[in-house]
């Protein structure tokens, strides 16, 4: 039975809004032209499919339903999981009891061990789950990795194969060339779109996450975090909360920065006085603070309203929501300043002043010729937040004014393994993955946004 | 000159106000002192003489904009309005929810703030803006297309792993610094070492691209041109003309954030155990102190005009371009 999340939802209406939007992009030569210079940058693309395969994640993850319960007819289970959740469900359910290293068979710590001869025996255990096929671990491991590895790396292989043919066979269509000359041109990196280096970084993907994903079947190959889960889970999990507050920020930021920015560049006077004068004290301001402020309100809210957030995915998803909202509130000042500046020249150019010449009502002259020509602005702005708030993610969970403590999220992987650096031996692994995966995101995000800026902004433009 | 200042200053007052009026919302009407007390005392069990004691200790208890049963002009300062935010624009902070003067622990608190923040912004600048001009003079080679994609690196990294690892490293393996708190006197650099590097290090990202493309702007423009026509080497020409005229949104930019120094940085502080106002901030976000927050609140954006301020009369003083209207 399917269960969205208001996250979720709002989630995919963003989604539907930027296909149309690409769509529409589409048909229009002068939009087209700056996303082909994008298309052409090798970087742009590289960190494009980077950012997609992350997308990809998020999504599988944004689809939430309540499982049916096996062998019953028609009952669900009361908690609600996500596609990527029944995917992951091997790797999810397979909880040890604490720490373990990763790809190690044996726990962090040592305990008491009950031999079969009634014996007692100070050793480290081995995991329940963690390399629980091996019957001698220290000599089997490395190749029973290096085997199942090959697995994985095939099976993931294969499906980079299947893709690589599909687009093959599109790019020959489209240039109405046989199969084989469409994909010696992509082997060679003859193509107009760097199809070379965007197949080489699936490849990557594909057969890194084939590896890990066969691996994690019989090894925890990221570790165990504290309580024994498996921290590539978690991190895996962590994508969708950082996707989602780089995102869903936007639904607070565009609506405030978009009409307040614009109203107050046309009409100047005193709506220019009185917008200035709020985003002025709002910026004002410390963000942090504000956040603080909010957040303390808000769980102020949820305790006085208890009923309304019976389980604890709803509110953490609230709590998800919340942040993104209030994040969006307290970053919409600068790309309003920059959207009443440039609505500031664009009413004195000549074919708005001829639209009011003509009698045009204020409305449409601020939707068909102001709205369309800033645009760019709020693009680049957009592609440049991104990933300042999904750092800022991490920054907010350390000061717990961040996601829900339940909820999975880089910040939280980080907040709970940073007291551990002070043990012996260290427990890196949690700290290892999150910085992994954020970094990951965050360099591809800059990557992609540079390009964005490079092919937009009409200053850089030769 | 002085008109122009005069009329600046009183800008500021609305803003402030602003900002005042919009946390007391935040802080009294959104969120009832009701509210604060139940979340000090504990949601269940609690009786409403608990919650009402609890509020007449920190003067919660009084309506909050007028006061009916009070005589003459203590209709108005009877009020929580009154007590708890018109004397934050006197920088009177009242007492914290735990009982401390708030305006004594912000003047002890502050120097230590001080102490980490303003070596981090001087060798920051420092470091920074060589690296950008080191950049820019090796424009257009592989150096540059390296440095720049090395500073796109570091900008990707979360700065909680710039803190982790530098105190992993420098603090534990090498054992060069204390991992972190804090001493009094002078005493205390041998701690500030460690915050200082990791701060410098983690703005070299954003901080040298931001200052190449300032420089870059320069470059461009046909002065410059002029001055390598007539024989001067380009070091001469960087130091020059291209510093020296991009010091103008150098300086502004600066002069925006000398105020907030006072308040420190959240992050750093708490991290390394500085005593300053930023892991006070923190601490009394977590024991969720509301008078405290309610004065950081007031202080941070109160130091922030302030800051606009000066960049103002700044432009005013070092762009004669700039005339004051």
């Amino acid at each position: 039975m399917l269960k969205l999340l208001w996250t979720d939802i709002l989630f995919f209406i963003l989604l539907a809004g930027f296909t149309v939007a690409i769509a529409r992009a589409r048909r229009l030569e002068h939009l087209r032209r700056p996303w082909r210079k994008v298309a052409r940058s090798r970087s742009a693309m590289v960190s494009l499919v980077i950012l997609l395969a992350y997308l990809f994640i998020a999504i599988l993850d944004s689809i939430h339903f309540h499982p049916r319960i096996e062998g019953e007819n028609g009952q669900y289970r009361g908690e609600v999981i996500s596609v990527l959740d029944s995917w992951m469900t091997p790797i999810r359910t397979r909880v040890e009891k604490t720490y373990s290293a990763p790809f190690s068979s044996y726990a962090y710590a040592k305990e008491m061990i009950r031999q079969p001869d009634g014996t007692q025996r100070w050793d480290y255990p081995r995991l329940r789950y963690g390399g629980a096929h091996l019957s001698d671990p220290e000599r089997e491991t490395m190749g029973d990795i290096l085997r199942i590895g090959t697995e994985g790396l095939a099976k993931g292989a294969s499906v980079w194969a299947a893709l690589a043919l599909l687009l093959a066979v599109w790019r020959s269509r489209l240039d109405r060339i046989g199969l084989t000359e469409s994909l010696t041109l992509i082997a060679r990196g003859r193509t107009e779109i760097p199809w070379r280096a965007a197949l080489l970084t699936l490849f990557l993907i594909l057969g890194i996450g084939g590896m890990l994903g066969e691996l994690g079947l019989y090894y925890h190959v990221l570790g165990t975090d504290k309580v024994g889960e498996d921290v590539f889970y978690q991190s895996v999990k962590s994508i969708r909360t950082g996707l989602l507050i780089g995102t869903l920020t936007t639904f607070a930021t565009l609506p405030l920065a978009l009409g307040f920015g614009i109203l107050a560049g046309y009409f100047r006077g005193w709506v220019d006085d009185v917008i200035q004068y709020l985003y002025t004290t709002l910026n004002s301001i410390p963000g942090v603070l504000l956040i603080a402020a909010a957040m303390l309100i808000m769980q102020v809210y949820m305790a006085r309203h208890e009923d309304d957030f019976a389980s604890l995915a709803l509110r953490a998803d609230f709590r998800l929501l919340f942040l993104c909202l209030i994040l969006g509130m307290t970053s919409w000042t600068g790309l309003c300043r920059l959207l009443r500046a440039e609505t500031l020249k664009l009413r004195e150019m000549e074919y708005v002043q001829a639209a009011r010449a003509l009698g045009v009502r204020q409305g449409v002259i601020l939707v068909r010729h102001i709205l369309p020509n800033v645009f760019h602005l709020v693009l680049i702005s957009v592609a440049l937040d991104f990933s300042s708030l999904v750092l800022a993610e991490a920054v907010l969970s350390y000061v717990n004014i961040g996601v829900d403590p339940t909820m999975e999220s880089w910040g939280n992987m980080i907040n709970s393994a940073r007291l551990e650096m002070a043990r012996d031996p260290v427990v890196w692994w949690s700290l290892a993955a999150a910085f992994l995966f954020m970094f990951t995101l965050v360099l591809a995000a800059n990557l992609f946004a540079d390009a964005v800026r490079d092919a937009f902004d009409p200053r850089r433009a030769e | 000159m002085i008109r122009y200042i005069v009329r600046r200053v009183l800008y500021a007052v609305p803003l402030l106000l602003g900002v005042n009026i919009l946390t007391f919302l935040l802080f009294f009407v959104v969120n009832t002192p009701d509210d604060m007390a139940r979340m000090h005392l504990g949601q269940k069990h609690v009786t409403q003489e608990a919650v009402e004691g609890w509020k007449h200790e920190r003067g919660y208890d009084l309506p909050l904009f007028w006061n009916d049963r009070a005589e003459g002009t203590g209709k108005v300062t009877q009020t929580i309005f009154y007590q708890k935010s018109v004397g934050l624009f006197m920088f009177r902070f009242g007492r914290s929810d735990s009982g401390r003067e708030i305006g004594a622990d912000i003047r002890q608190r502050m120097w230590p703030s001080l102490a980490i923040a303003v070596p981090s912004l001087i060798v920051g600048l420092l470091v920074h803006i060589s690296l950008a001009l080191l950049l820019v003079f090796f424009r257009l080679t592989y150096l540059e297309f390296w440095g720049i994609a090395l500073c796109v690196v570091l900008m990707s990294i979360s700065f909680l792993f710039y803190i982790i690892g530098g105190q992993y490293v420098l603090g534990k393996l090498l054992q060069l610094t204390p991992i972190s708190g804090y001493d009094s006197g002078i005493n205390a650099i041998r701690f500030l070492i460690l915050p200082l590097i990791i701060s410098v290090v983690a703005g070299i990202g954003s901080g040298v691209r931001w200052y190449r493309t300032l420089f870059l702007e320069e470059v461009e423009k046909d002065y410059v041109r002029t001055a390598r026509a007539k024989g001067l080497s380009e070091p001469q020409v960087l130091f020059g003309h291209v510093l020296k005229n991009a010091m103008i949104p150098i300086l502004t930019g600066v002069v925006v954030v000398l105020p907030l120094l006072f308040t420190g940085s959240l992050i750093t502080e708490s991290f390394f155990a500085i005593p300053g106002l930023g892991s006070y901030t923190i601490d009394a976000i977590n024991q969720q102190d509301f008078a405290i927050v309610r004065a950081m609140v007031f202080l941070g954006s109160a130091l922030y005009i302030l800051g606009l301020l000066l960049t103002d009369l700044s432009y005013t003083l070092v762009d004669p371009r700039v005339r004051l209207g």
